[in-house]
């Protein structure tokens, strides 16, 4: 059983960024405690948590009509850090609606809701780490963290991969957006490369002829090893 | 090849009818599971003191009561009780808090004390928080190799305490800042 390697520093978010207003009173101010792996962090839980329907990954099937906007596919792979698919991985997504307005109660935006959209995902990937859904483009909506604050497009992401420090929630942005230089969440992330990771890449082959705009999306979990379930020779 | 792991970002406070519709997972001992059944209390307190309304999660992640983890890298995961679920997850109330019903888990690998992994989520959270839950008056605590790093007046942050008068209930707050902060782990 070996440890995951530490964390690039800078390639993920401080808790304290300031220009994130929420931080300022959510963020640990004492240093983190470092924690060796044992067996309580290199083990985790094995997707079934939620039962997947066979639509769960076509957000634009879950009512009569289609949704109102933009149909796109979103679609890519789950990586470990040594580049090899993570399988099985559990990976839930939700968003706004083209409007930029989520379905929930206390999202008060003045911006229609969409009767014929939750916005709400979650698939498995398959034996090489894949996933893809079917949804539309979300709209950027505005959410007072500073004078005239408008998000970026985004879906929000979140992942199981083998163990409980490969647990990720992150968000996915769209090419050639100007809010993206704007964005205090996605500037929390100092590294340059790392921001641009968490950008999604327009993709011609995976858009389907008069249907839908492909945009690619990997992600790198935290972990070096192929599934446990190879090394146990089960 | 050497990839750096995607940089997380908030859940933000819309999460709920994605991540935390399913009821059941508040409930990790299903009936017949083994060991001894608590209700664990959770409540969330931001650096004002005052509770995370309505827009935190925490995941739990134990093992059973015989200290097994139902996963293949836990040479023991093939004897885990079938009816305990180590996973758990729930959104925080208006009162910042939330209940689990579980059981104690049993000491890991022989070395480690009876524990719970816990994982905050939160508006505001660029990145989940790692914590882990211990039991207070438990006698392994003295010897746990993870407690001992902790500085000794910080250890009483992540000790559940049995609450007055509720027969096998245990609470236990998360202080995200302040006097008093939770002691959180970086994995
Ligand atoms: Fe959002």
């Amino acid at each position: 059983m070996n440890e995951y390697p530490r964390m690039k520093p800078g390639s993920q978010p401080e808790f304290l960024s300031p220009g994130y207003k929420s931080t300022i009173v959510r963020a640990p101010l004492r240093p983190l405690i470092a924690l060796p792996h044992t067996l309580s962090e290199l083990t985790g839980p094995v997707y079934g948590h939620n039962p997947i329907g066979p639509t769960d990954n076509d957000l634009t099937l879950h009512f009569a009509e289609p949704p109102q906007g933009e149909r796109i596919i979103v679609a890519g792979r789950i990586l470990d850090e040594d580049g090899k698919g993570v399988p099985n991985a559990m990976v839930e997504l939700w968003q706004a609606n083209a409007a930029g307005r989520y379905q929930h109660k206390r999202d008060n935006h003045p911006a229609p809701l969409d009767p014929n959209f939750l916005g709400a995902g979650r698939m498995i990937t398959d034996q090489d780490g894949n996933y893809r859904f079917v949804t539309i483009k979300p709209g950027a909506y505005p959410w007072r963290n500073h004078h005239n604050a408008w998000r970026p497009a985004h879906i929000h992401f979140s992942l199981f991969g083998t163990a409980f420090v490969s647990r990720l929630v992150t968000q996915m942005y769209f090419p050639n957006d100007p809010l993206l230089q704007l964005d205090p969440v996605l500037h929390s992330v100092r590294d340059k490369d790392a921001q641009e990771r968490l950008v999604s890449q327009f993709d011609l082959s995976m858009t389907e002829p008069e249907w839908a705009l492909g945009y690619r999306f990997d992600i790198v979990l935290r972990g070096r090893k192929a599934t446990p379930f190879e090394e146990h020779g089960k | 090849m050497n990839l750096t792991p995607s940089a997380s970002q908030t859940v933000g406070p819309f999460f709920h009818y994605a991540l935390t519709t399913n009821a059941a997972l508040g409930i990790l001992a299903g009936e017949g599971a083994q060991g001894e059944r608590l209700r664990l209390v959770f409540r969330v307190v931001d650096g004002e003191g005052a509770p995370t309304p309505a827009d935190s999660m925490i995941e739990l992640w134990q093992a059973d009561a015989h200290g097994r983890y139902g996963h293949a890298l836990d040479s023991q995961s093939c004897n885990a009780d079938p009816n305990f679920c180590g996973f758990g997850r729930l959104e925080t109330d208006s009162n910042g808090t939330c209940i689990f019903e579980t059981v104690k888990p049993g000491s890991c690998g022989g070395l480690q004390a009876p524990h719970i992994n816990v994982a905050v989520f939160a508006r505001g959270l660029l990145k989940q928080l790692h914590t882990r839950v211990y039991f207070d008056g438990e006698a392994l605590n003295a010897n746990d190799p993870v407690l001992a790093l902790v500085p000794e007046d910080r250890r009483t942050t992540l000790m559940a305490k049995p609450t007055p008068g509720q027969a096998n209930t245990w609470s236990i707050e998360i202080r995200l800042q302040g006097e008093a902060e939770t002691v959180f782990f970086d994995l």
